[in-house]
Formats: C-alpha cells, structure tokens, sequence
C-alpha cells in the first residue's frame, strides 16, 4: 500500500509499504477514505517531537471503511463505516474506565520510554512517535486499529467525510478545552490559534454559554475564519498588543478562561520570540511557550488555563509567580476522543455542528508532501488538508 | 567466616525490613543489601536456621563479593491491577503462564504439586533464552504460598541461574484493583560478570520486569498485550 512516511525534518515521502495485518483477536483493519494532515503533525514534520524514527508512518486523525476485524471483534463487521479516535484506549483499564482515554493503561507497547521521562505511561497515539506507542499512523490507503471494538464509532451512509472526519480529532480536541473552561454565563473566553482545533474550541464555547470568545491568530484569512464561522471578536497580535487588546475587550478584568490550541511551535513578537527561537535550535529548550506565557499574564484573576496544543518536553521562562498570585487553575491533555464522539456525531446528524468549513485543501494521498509544505508555511491560505488515499 | 557484630547487626534491620516488605509495608527495596532474599525467603518460609545456613558465605564468594563480581542483581516492581486478587493469583499460580508474558521465558513446568503428607515443596523447571540461542535453566521450589495474597520461590541446588523472588497480591484502595509487588534477586554464576549476566535477561533488569509486568497487566486488563511488531513501515 501506499503511506506517508517521515524520514527527517520537513521531509516526508510517500512510499510503498506492506499491508497491515490483524496482530491482535481485538484489532481491525480500515481503508481509510479520508485522513487529515492535524496542526500536531506540523510538530512531527518539524523535526520537534522526540522519538519519532525515519520510515515511520505519520498521521492520526481518519476514517473509511472495516475491511477485517479480529476474533476477538463482535461489535464491528467488513463494510461499516467508521470515525477512529486519534486516541488508543483499551476499555478496560481503570483510566478508560473513567472516561480518561487518552490516559490509557494498556495501549502502549513501548511504556518505559515514556514511564522513564514523564513517570507514567499515558494512551499510545496513531502514528505519533514510539514514545507513545510507535503504532504505524492513518496517512495511508489501510491501518490497523486496536481495540477496535472500543476504538471506533459507526457513522451513516449519507454524510460527507468532510462532514465526519474530524470527530476523529480536532473536534473532540476543541470541545475539551472548551469543557475544561468550566464556562459560567457572561463568560468572556480567548482563544489563540485559529486552525482547526482553535476554530471548533471557539464554537464549541459558545455553545456551552460563553458570552464572548476572542480569538488570537496571525493570519488574516484565520481570523477571518473564526469571525464568519465561529462568531468570535479577533485580534492579529502582529497589529497589536495581544494582552493590552484583551484587557481592553474585557473590561480590563481579562479573560475568564484562556485555551491554548496553539502548542510547543508557538510564534511571539520580537526578542522573547528570538530567545526562545534560539534556545530550541540549538536543544536547550525543546518547545517554545510563547502563549503560555501571554496567557498566564491575560487571564483574570482566578481563571483558567485549558491547554490543548501539543507540548512534548521542556519549557523556559514560565512567569509561574504569576499564576501563582492569580489563582489560576491549570487543565491539558490529550483529548479524550471515545468519551465525546458520541455525543459530537449526533450533533453534527442534529445539524447542530458543520465542521466542514476548516478544509481548505483537499489533496490525494500522493500530494502529502505539498500538503504538509502548504500547511507549514501557510500558503495558499491552507488551514487544514484532507488526504484522499 | 566471621561476621562482625556491624555486619550482623546490618543483617538483621535488613530481615526486618524484608520481612515488613513481605508482609504487607510499604518498604523499598533500595539499600537492601546485606541480606538474601532468598536467605530471608527461606527463613520465613521455614525458620531460621535454614536462613543461618544459606547466609554462610565462601571464601571465593567473599574474594567475589570483594571485586564486584559476585553482587546479586536484585530488582522489584509493583503495578496496580483493574482485577481481584483472585483472579491475577489464579493465573500467576498456573505457573506454566508465566511465559505468555515474560518474554525472556521458553517454558515453565511443574514436576510435582505439593504434596502435604510428604512434605515435598511444589517443584518447577524452567528455561529461559540465553544469547547466541542459547538456553539456560533451572529448577525451582516453592517456598511459600498463600492463596490469593502471595507466593515465593527459589532456585535449588546446581541451577544455571540462582534466583529467587516473590510476587505479592494486596488490594488497592477504593476499588483501584490490586498491587502486585514483585521482587527478584539474581546471583550470577561463579565468575561471570555481572554486566554479561544482566545482559541474559535484557539490558535493563529494572525496565525488564517493568515491562513484563506491563504486559501481565494488559492481558489481564484488556485480555491481549498490546504490541506493534509485524505492522509497516517505510524502513528499508
């Protein structure tokens, strides 16, 4: 079959690659008839996360087509159509259990890499480094899912994969920070990064009652984006003072609750960008926390921080006295997809929610490496790229 | 030999601490040094005096123990279990399951179960792979083993490998599932490098049974142990 294969920074390749196999009585084998090209792959594409290996196959957010379920599978047949969580949960572990799957016990094979760095071992991902698991990834014409019959949600015939794919990821993604903010009526939520994940963060807090949501991006055609679709207030931080502007827009009290869909590439201003810039090219910092910081300074005073862009190592410079003498509560993590694709399918078959408005390009399998170089460098108006295999 | 009153006094705050470990404490193994676990097994298996016997120490163990080459690899590890007692004793006891989860296993057979009348303790064999395709194995005696809650063994006399180790079962609080300890000490064989003996069970005997206890718990949990070997990708 053919998969996208990454094999250094900025270089990825699609290549020739043997069929996946069922390993596992719980496994099942997807085509895949439409994958994403996530904001957190521009992560992997960089050269950023650690433990990814030339060769391996990337890519996490997918749907298609059960072709082959193992013996242990009874929940699933060949020929249904299925949304997989980018996620891997076993079901059974006690974090699964409580709905935490992205904390799950069991799905990963290569724990002691990630026991040895961050003390415990979270859920493996698809495609996203062998330190959460070193599964082969959703780039490619089939996958392999474990725990198949926990690991999907059955959708219907009669709506586009546009329409459906990104329950895979980025909406479960958005809709998390969003509940993490815990918004209460008149609410006033930020939100910097306007991709994908930003954008369905924004309407997603809407929908739980916020009164106000500012987002923060550079690009105009993003902010643009979230004005028409999300309904949001916009400020381009490249025209003004981020934190001065959401003062002002809030009454100078600050934002309520801020969520981060931005991660460790974040983009500052001036010498706090070159500093940080600097330290993570020459490894003495691995991820840049611009917006961590801008956040922890703009939010109101017992606020909350939900951060759902990808963070994979240290930081530097934290103003931790900050959020210390606010108050500030602090949430993150990888979303927990199997806990909300229910619940967001039905919202998009209510009519509720139209995630289709994100896909700025879509590209066939083979186009992957002008898809991640469009994605990277923001041309041509590229928010997010769906991969036809 | 003669131990000194140091070395004696050394030895035995250690026993209290196995034995505290053993029973239920929240001890760690770290800075356990003096004594043997297998010593301490033993003696609490079957009295003191056999523990007396295995402390006795030769002079080319002393010579050993002198240059380092004689340091008994001990490790443990305890992971907690979304499942009874029971059930993870039940199949840690059918001891020929062992190897579905630890690697480093071939096979483990039981000779015979214990018989009460005669007093015998239930005999095991076992093999494990060794470098360069090798095999190794030994034969090993349960020393004790209570239902539910806990099982030690040792290796017996002219083992490949001296070994000895104890699995413990205890509840986890608010129906967290179980605890299982493990702890396992390894005596290389006579003159043979502690660092190639390591090598035999993996690079690692910490991340070893850190592993393998990870696997015990995915097959128990998730009913299959989750793994990525046989899947693509675009490596030459």
């Amino acid at each position: 079959m053919k998969a996208v294969c990454w094999y250094g920074a900025n270089e990825v390749r699609v290549e020739s690659v043997p069929d996946p196999k069922i390993l596992n009585p719980r496994d099942a084998i997807i085509k895949v008839t439409s994958t994403a090209i996530c904001g957190s792959d521009l992560h992997i594409y960089g050269g950023y996360i650690p433990t990814v290996q030339q060769g391996d196959i990337i890519g996490h957010e997918f749907m298609g087509e059960v072709v082959e379920v193992g013996q242990g599978i009874e929940t699933l047949k060949v020929g249904d159509r299925v949304v997989v969580p980018s996620t891997i949960g076993c079901g059974r572990c006690h974090y699964c259990q409580h709905d935490m799957w992205s904390l799950c016990d069991n799905s990963n094979p290569k724990g002691w890499i990630e026991e040895t760095l961050f003390g415990n071992v979270t859920s493996a991902i698809y495609g996203y480094s062998h330190m959460l698991g070193g599964y082969a990834g959703a780039q490619a014409e089939y996958v392999r899912v474990p725990f198949a019959d926990v690991g999907v949600v059955k959708v219907p015939p009669d709506l586009s994969d546009e329409m459906l794919l990104f329950i895979s990821d980025a909406i479960p993604t958005g809709y998390m920070g969003a509940e993490f903010c815990d918004i209460q009526p008149g609410d006033t939520v930020a939100v910097w990064g306007c991709g994908a994940v930003g954008q369905f963060a924004m309407i997603s807090a809407y929908m739980m009652g916020a009164e106000k949501v500012i987002a923060i991006d550079r690009f105009p055609e993003r902010l643009e984006m979230a004005k028409k679709y999300a309904k949001a207030e916009v400020i381009n931080y490249e025209e003004v003072n981020a934190g001065e502007a959401l003062k002002e827009m809030t009454g100078g009290r600050g934002p309520d609750a801020c969520i981060d869909a931005v991660g460790l590439e974040a983009h500052g201003v001036g010498l706090e960008d070159f500093y940080d810039q600097t330290k993570q090219k020459l490894k003495l910092e691995t991820d840049r926390p611009h917006v961590l910081r801008e956040m922890m300074v703009a939010c109101r005073k017992g606020g909350t921080l939900s951060i759902m862009g990808v963070y994979g190592g240290f930081v530097d410079k934290i103003p931790f006295g900050a959020a210390f003498n606010k108050g500030l509560t602090f949430r993150m993590g990888q979303m927990h997809g199997q806990k909300y694709m229910h619940l967001l399918l039905q919202l998009v078959l209510d009519g509720k929610l139209d995630p289709s408005f994100v896909v700025t390009h879509q590209l066939p399998l083979e186009q992957a490496p002008h898809g991640y170089k469009i994605f990277q460098q923001k041309q041509d108006k590229c928010v997010k790229v769906v991969l036809k295999p | 030999m003669t131990l000194t009153s140091g070395d004696k006094q050394a030895e035995a705050s250690d026993v209290e601490r196995w034995a505290s470990l053993i029973g239920g404490g929240a001890l760690v193994l770290m800075g356990l040094r003096q004594a043997s676990l297998r010593g301490v097994l033993t003696a609490l298996a079957g009295g003191g005096l056999i523990y007396q016997g295995a402390t006795k120490r030769s002079t080319i163990q002393q010579a050993q123990e002198a240059i380092g080459l004689n340091k008994p690899i001990k490790v443990e590890k305890t992971v907690t279990i979304n499942k009874s007692a029971e059930e993870l004793y039940r199949y840690w006891h059918n001891f020929e399951n062992l190897p579905t989860f630890m690697k480093h296993l071939k096979s483990v057979k039981v000779y015979n179960e214990k018989r009460e009348s005669s007093g015998h303790a239930t005999r095991t064999h076992w093999i494990a792979n060794a470098p360069l395709g090798n095999s190794v194995e030994w034969d090993a005696d349960i020393l004790e083993d209570r239902e539910n809650e806990f099982i030690s063994w040792a290796s017996v006399e002219g083992a490949d490998v001296e070994n000895s180790g104890f699995v413990r079962f205890r509840p986890a609080p608010g129906n967290r599932g179980t605890e299982v300890k493990v702890v396992l000490e390894y005596n290389p064989p006579g003159g043979t490098l502690t660092a190639i003996f390591a090598k035999l069970f993996g690079e690692e005997p910490e991340q070893q049974i850190g592993d393998e206890l990870r696997r015990f718990k995915m097959l128990m949990e998730a009913g299959e142990i989750a793994t990525t070997e046989g899947q693509p990708s675009g490596r030459k």
